[in-house]
């Protein structure tokens, strides 16, 4: 398997000011993960824990205090201009809600396009079939290209949002959160998608969630977080099954499971 | 055994401007729920079941009509007035909802909002209603409750902040307590303590609680009983581990095929078929908007 993307001692502190001169804690403590391509790291933890702040932080959307990014070899920090655009292209996010990150004037069509357009995909006679293609391949039927985001359904909306990040032909993507706004019947459709998309494609996934019943479905990979650092790695199973750390046990204690 | 909560063919639907039928929210629900009992209802976004929860507080809104027969403690709450309602609220019912911060005032320290919910009702002096909600702080698990009853909310956690609104809702020690997701917003391992806490505080006082959820999870955890609701009707009734174990309506069959946590690694997931999905519902109320919108 050959490495897509290499994190290695990331740290992160906001500052915010505290009185009498105290540090906030850190919102990443050392971090150090690694992708392959093609596979899916599963990110978990509770609220505070630092998992949005690493996304965050690889997406280059937060500027680390120290520590490294490392996409194909090359460190994501010390990229400008054409290059950070080629890496953009590369690496694409899906977020909770994509409400937010859809124009609420624009058909969503036209949210699609934007990213063809912005990266000069294709001729602009063509990413208008392309547009279509994709929502194809996410289970949209193309006919709702014309509408408003409020004129759509939660899972709809974020098929969009996949879409959207599907435009570029990305091999990453960072999914934060991506199912935890939708119910239980149309969360299972996404995580169906997602799934296929990974087969399909071959694009390689961070999936960031507090929802270990959902990590542990779509992961080959799992990093618990806690407190900003990494408290446990590894294979699914092995996290899942012999959890070593504490807190993991913890964590896996409190899943409300149907017995 | 009498039943706290008694409802009968409950239907509620709401007025529109342009909708001469408007469609249900609830459709003839019948339910009896038993004192001491925790009953779970469980369904997806739009199944009526806040509508329900909603209606057995009287918190609908003046467009809402409500049909048939809620009763709580024998009493009629279908057409009870504004004033009657007002002091059953707090009292003989409480309700807890999903964002803890939204229920308290942020500005007024969290002790008198819970001595404020006693001398509401009681006639009990300043001093013996301060007594009584750090006794409550305490009983709901808020460490040195005395020295923490002048804090204002935003100094307490998320799930101090529930503990709270607990404390308050239970402060007159209520037959009924409705809780309408409680835990949604809480990190796991914060859920199981308040779950926990929901599950004690019945057992020692015998409080009837009705919990209103979308996790089937949550529902496992602590309910005796649990009912599913979609397009707004109740489709199932049935003990916890029996409806887990035994799910007998389709619907509920492809809920529980539809959790990952249960599922194989890396398998697709069953799809709940269309005639039960809940987005192809939605496509239709949300093609009737897009409708009346062009109309208007």
């Amino acid at each position: 398997m050959t490495e897509l993307l290499r994190v290695e001692h990331l740290r992160k502190s906001y500052a915010t000011a505290l009185p009498w001169g105290r540090k906030p804690p850190p919102a990443l403590n050392d971090v150090s993960v690694v992708v392959e391509r093609g596979k899916t790291l599963g990110l978990v933890g509770e609220s505070g824990s630092g998992k949005s702040t690493l996304g965050r932080c690889i997406l280059g959307l937060t500027r680390p205090d120290s520590g490294a990014v490392i996409f194909d070899g090359v460190e994501v920090q010390a990229l400008s201009g054409r290059a950070l655009a080629a890496f953009r292209r590369r690496v694409q996010p899906v977020f909770q809600d994509p409400f937010g990150s859809l124009d609420p004037r624009w058909p969503v069509g036209r949210s699609v396009r934007e990213s063809l357009d912005c990266f000069g995909i294709g001729t602009p006679a063509d990413r208008e079939r392309r547009v279509l293609d994709l929502f194809d391949r996410v289970g949209l039927n193309p006919a709702l290209a014309g509408r408003l985001p409020t004129h759509l359904s939660g899972g709809q909306r974020q098929r969009v949002g996949i879409a959207a990040a599907l435009a570029s032909e990305p091999e990453l993507i960072i999914a934060d959160e991506p199912v935890s706004a939708l119910d239980m019947s149309v969360q299972a459709q996404i995580l169906n998608l997602l799934m296929d998309l990974q087969q399909d494609l071959g694009v390689a996934s961070i999936f960031i969630t507090h929802d270990l019943g959902v990590v542990e479905h779509v992961s080959d990979n799992i990093a618990v977080m806690y407190r900003g650092s990494i408290v446990e790695m590894g294979e699914t199973e092995a996290v899942m099954n012999h959890p070593q750390h504490d807190y993991t046990r913890t964590l896996l204690a409190a899943i409300p499971r149907p017995r | 055994m009498s039943a706290v909560l008694s409802m009968r063919n409950v239907g509620v639907s709401f007025r529109t401007a342009d909708a001469a039928q408007p469609a249900p929210a609830v459709d003839g629900v019948s339910l009896d729920i038993h004192r001491g009992e925790i009953f779970g209802i469980v369904g997806e976004s739009g199944s009526g079941k806040s509508t329900l929860a909603n209606a057995v507080m009287g918190l609908l809104p003046p467009n809402a009509l409500v049909s048939g027969s809620i009763r709580v403690n024998d009493r009629e709450v279908v057409g009870l007035s504004d004033d009657a309602l007002r002091s059953m609220r707090g009292d003989e019912v409480s309700m807890i909802f999903q964002d803890p911060t939204a229920s308290l005032d942020p500005t007024w320290p969290v002790g008198d909002q819970i001595a404020e919910t006693i001398r509401a009702h009681y006639p009990v002096n300043a001093r013996d209603a301060k007594a009584r909600a750090i006794a409550l702080m305490g009983e709901v698990g808020i460490a040195d409750a005395a020295a923490r009853y002048g804090d204002v909310p935003h100094r307490f956690s998320g799930g101090q902040r529930q503990r709270i609104v607990i404390a308050a809702a239970l402060a007159n020690n209520p037959q009924l307590l409705v809780a309408d997701e409680p835990t949604t917003a809480l990190d796991v391992t914060i859920q199981a303590q308040v779950l926990q806490l929901i599950d004690r505080l019945r057992r020692d006082h015998g409080t009837t609680v009705l919990l209103i959820t979308h996790d089937l999870g949550v529902v496992s955890m602590v309910s005796d009983r649990v009912g599913v609701m979609y397009g707004g009707r109740l489709l199932e009734t049935a003990a916890t581990r029996e409806l887990f174990a035994n799910p007998s309506h389709p619907y509920t069959r492809a809920l529980l095929a539809a959790n990952p946590a249960g599922a194989p690694r890396g398998t697709r997931l069953p799809v709940i078929p269309a005639a039960w999905n809940i987005e192809s519902l939605r496509e239709a109320e949300l093609l009737r908007a897009a409708a009346g919108a062009v109309n208007d």
